[in-house]
């Protein structure tokens, strides 16, 4: 099993609870910044990665809700929140 | 007027029902104290990540009552660190009746249970608890906190205590925090993995409850700073990693975190211990792990800060500590609130008071002995250097050649020379800081 599929297949494994909008977005004409790059090594769901055109983009499922990518990145270059109460990853054991 | 709720709201609100939010409110609750928890995940824990073994000592004594029929995992019966290098490793063990006797020093704990538990405790004690409640900012005026804004709705109390862990909007709001600085952070990975409960006790050589906490430094973080962990639970594994975020940034070979989880799993000494438990949640937190120079301010007008939201957890290298921290800072903030309540005063001056009693525990006295321990512990000369040097010479030391075999000391002589001892003087002389 690649290391990618083996992700994929441990982050099916946490309970999820859909919200109505996803909380993080990168900021508009960021997308390129040399800082959000890094983001694709710090966040542990593999969410961030890097287009052809070389912009960074964030798929939306499976966020861990760590806030790695807001210490790495900064509010400059993301808007962060949680998701709104009683959704997203729901830990059974913690 | 003491007593009197000057502004219709509640007496207490507390943003964040973790352990310093709970540890707050089971004692407010107790006393008396009008007291809300607003909790964003379903159920307390949910969103809360810990390694993770809790430590009793320092707590036992402000909740005598309380953690005496705590639902924890094992007690801590045995300690092992082990050091990576590239291809070989080893290991320490420690044990013996001085760790396996009670009253044990530390428990492993699994945080959706725990903190669901505590939840319940102070409910019981009349707390009120609102959970899939997000708090999404603070009412501030002129510069005085006078509750928060949830779900559209105002919330007015006479103090807010936040408690919302390591990102703490509730205190940046207030204008309570300091600008993120990566390095004062780490980000720690695990798994829950399962396992039967009698073959966790055969593997792991454990009589009944008891439990082993397991630490593994220098290749499974690809010599960053950080180590693994591995805490046995009733019937399940913790396993996971803790990096700082810094070095995960600036790493030149582009080391992806989750990556480096899925090898350290796969190192052979780790992969045995593992094999046959099936991972059942994966999750991910960030840690402060700045110490006494990185934490925030702890108190304003109308608002108090306790637990990860405050900065309260430390890196010592063979430890992360922040639980109890927490717990002791949440109460602590209740003792603040309680003589504020007695004033009927809710001023910054009055809250004073926290910072007072922090500086007279073991939290602030803590944060000040390992102040340095973050700039020391962090070199890689630990992370890389040593664990090759000591894998090098027991290497030799077990090598039995083809030929005649050296003599043991020029063996270690061989790593040791003039140049080597001065460095690791060196390394000595700095770790005497903490
Ligand atoms: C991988 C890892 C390993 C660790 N290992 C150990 C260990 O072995 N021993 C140890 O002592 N410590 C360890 N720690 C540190 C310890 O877990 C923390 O210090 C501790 O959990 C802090 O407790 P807290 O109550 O301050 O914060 P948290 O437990 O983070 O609680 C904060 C609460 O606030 C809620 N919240 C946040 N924002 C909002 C909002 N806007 N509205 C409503 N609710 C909100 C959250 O849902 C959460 O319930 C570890 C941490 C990690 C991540
Ligand atoms: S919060 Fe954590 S899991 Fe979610 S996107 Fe950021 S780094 Fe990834």
């Amino acid at each position: 099993m690649s290391l990618t599929t083996g992700l994929k297949s441990k982050l099916g494994l946490n309970v999820f609870k859909e919200s109505s909008k996803f909380h993080i977005r990168i900021k508009e004409g960021k997308e390129k910044d040399p800082r959000l790059q890094k983001a694709v090594l710090v966040c542990p769901a593999g969410l961030y990665s890097q287009n052809p055109e070389g912009e960074v983009v964030l798929s939306s499922d499976g966020c861990l809700e760590c806030g790695t990518c807001l210490i790495a990145c900064g509010r400059e270059l993301l808007d962060w929140e949680y998701p709104e109460g009683g959704s997203g990853v729901q830990f059974r054991f913690g | 007027m003491p007593y009197q709720n000057e502004n219709d709201g509640f007496e207490v609100i507390v943003v964040g029902g973790g352990l310093a939010g709970l540890a707050a409110a089971y004692i407010l609750a107790d006393r008396g104290v009008e007291v809300l928890v607003l909790e964003r995940g379903d159920y307390c824990g949910a969103k809360n990540v810990t390694g993770g073994r809790i430590y009793l000592n320092p707590v036992r004594e402000i909740f005598s009552q309380l953690l005496k029929d705590a639902p924890f995992e094992r007690h801590i019966a045995h300690e092992e660190v082990s050091l990576f290098a590239a291809s070989r490793s080893l290991t320490l063990r420690y044990d013996g009746s001085e760790l396996g006797d009670p009253p044990y020093q530390s428990y492993s704990v699994l945080r959706a249970k725990f903190d669901r538990w505590l939840a319940r405790q102070a409910e019981k004690k009349g707390a009120m608890l609102a959970t899939k409640s997000r708090v999404d900012d603070v009412i501030l005026e002129n510069g005085v906190v006078k509750g928060v804004r949830a779900g559209g709705e105002e919330l007015r109390a006479n103090v807010v205590i936040a408690c919302d862990g390591v990102l703490s909007l509730v205190s940046e709001r207030a204008g309570l925090r300091k600008d993120i600085q990566p390095q004062y952070y780490a980000v720690g990975i695990k798994e829950v993995i399962e396992m039967d409960r009698k073959a966790i006790e055969n593997r792991f050589n454990l009589e009944g409850e008891e439990g082993v906490a397991r630490l593994f430094m220098g290749d499974v973080t690809a010599g960053m700073f950080g180590g693994g962990f591995l805490y046995t639970n009733l019937d399940s594994i913790s396993l996971g990693l803790v990096v700082s975020i810094k070095d995960l940034l600036e790493n030149q070979r582009e080391v992806i975190v989750s990556d480096l989880l899925e090898r350290f799993k796969q190192r052979s000494e780790v992969s045995l211990l593992i094999k046959g438990g099936e991972t059942v949640e994966y999750s991910a937190h960030v840690i402060p792990e700045g110490g006494f120079n990185a934490l925030n301010s702890l108190y304003g007008d109308g608002i108090l800060v306790a637990g990860d939201a405050a900065g309260f957890a430390l890196n010592i290298g063979v430890t992360v500590r922040g639980m109890e921290y927490a717990l002791a800072s949440g109460y602590y903030a209740a003792q603040t609130v309680l003589h504020a309540r007695e004033k009927g005063d809710y001023s910054r001056a009055t809250l004073g008071l926290y910072r007072q009693l922090l500086e007279d525990s073991f939290v602030l006295k803590d944060f000040k002995s390992f102040r340095d321990a973050l700039s020391v512990l962090n070199s890689p000369r630990l992370f890389q250097h040593y664990p090759e040097l000591l894998g090098n010479i027991l290497r030799d030391l077990y090598w039995i050649p083809p030929g005649p075999k050296d003599r043991l000391y020029s063996t270690v002589r061989r790593y040791l020379g003039v140049r080597e001892v001065w460095q690791a003087l060196g390394d000595v002389r700095r770790m005497s800081k903490i």
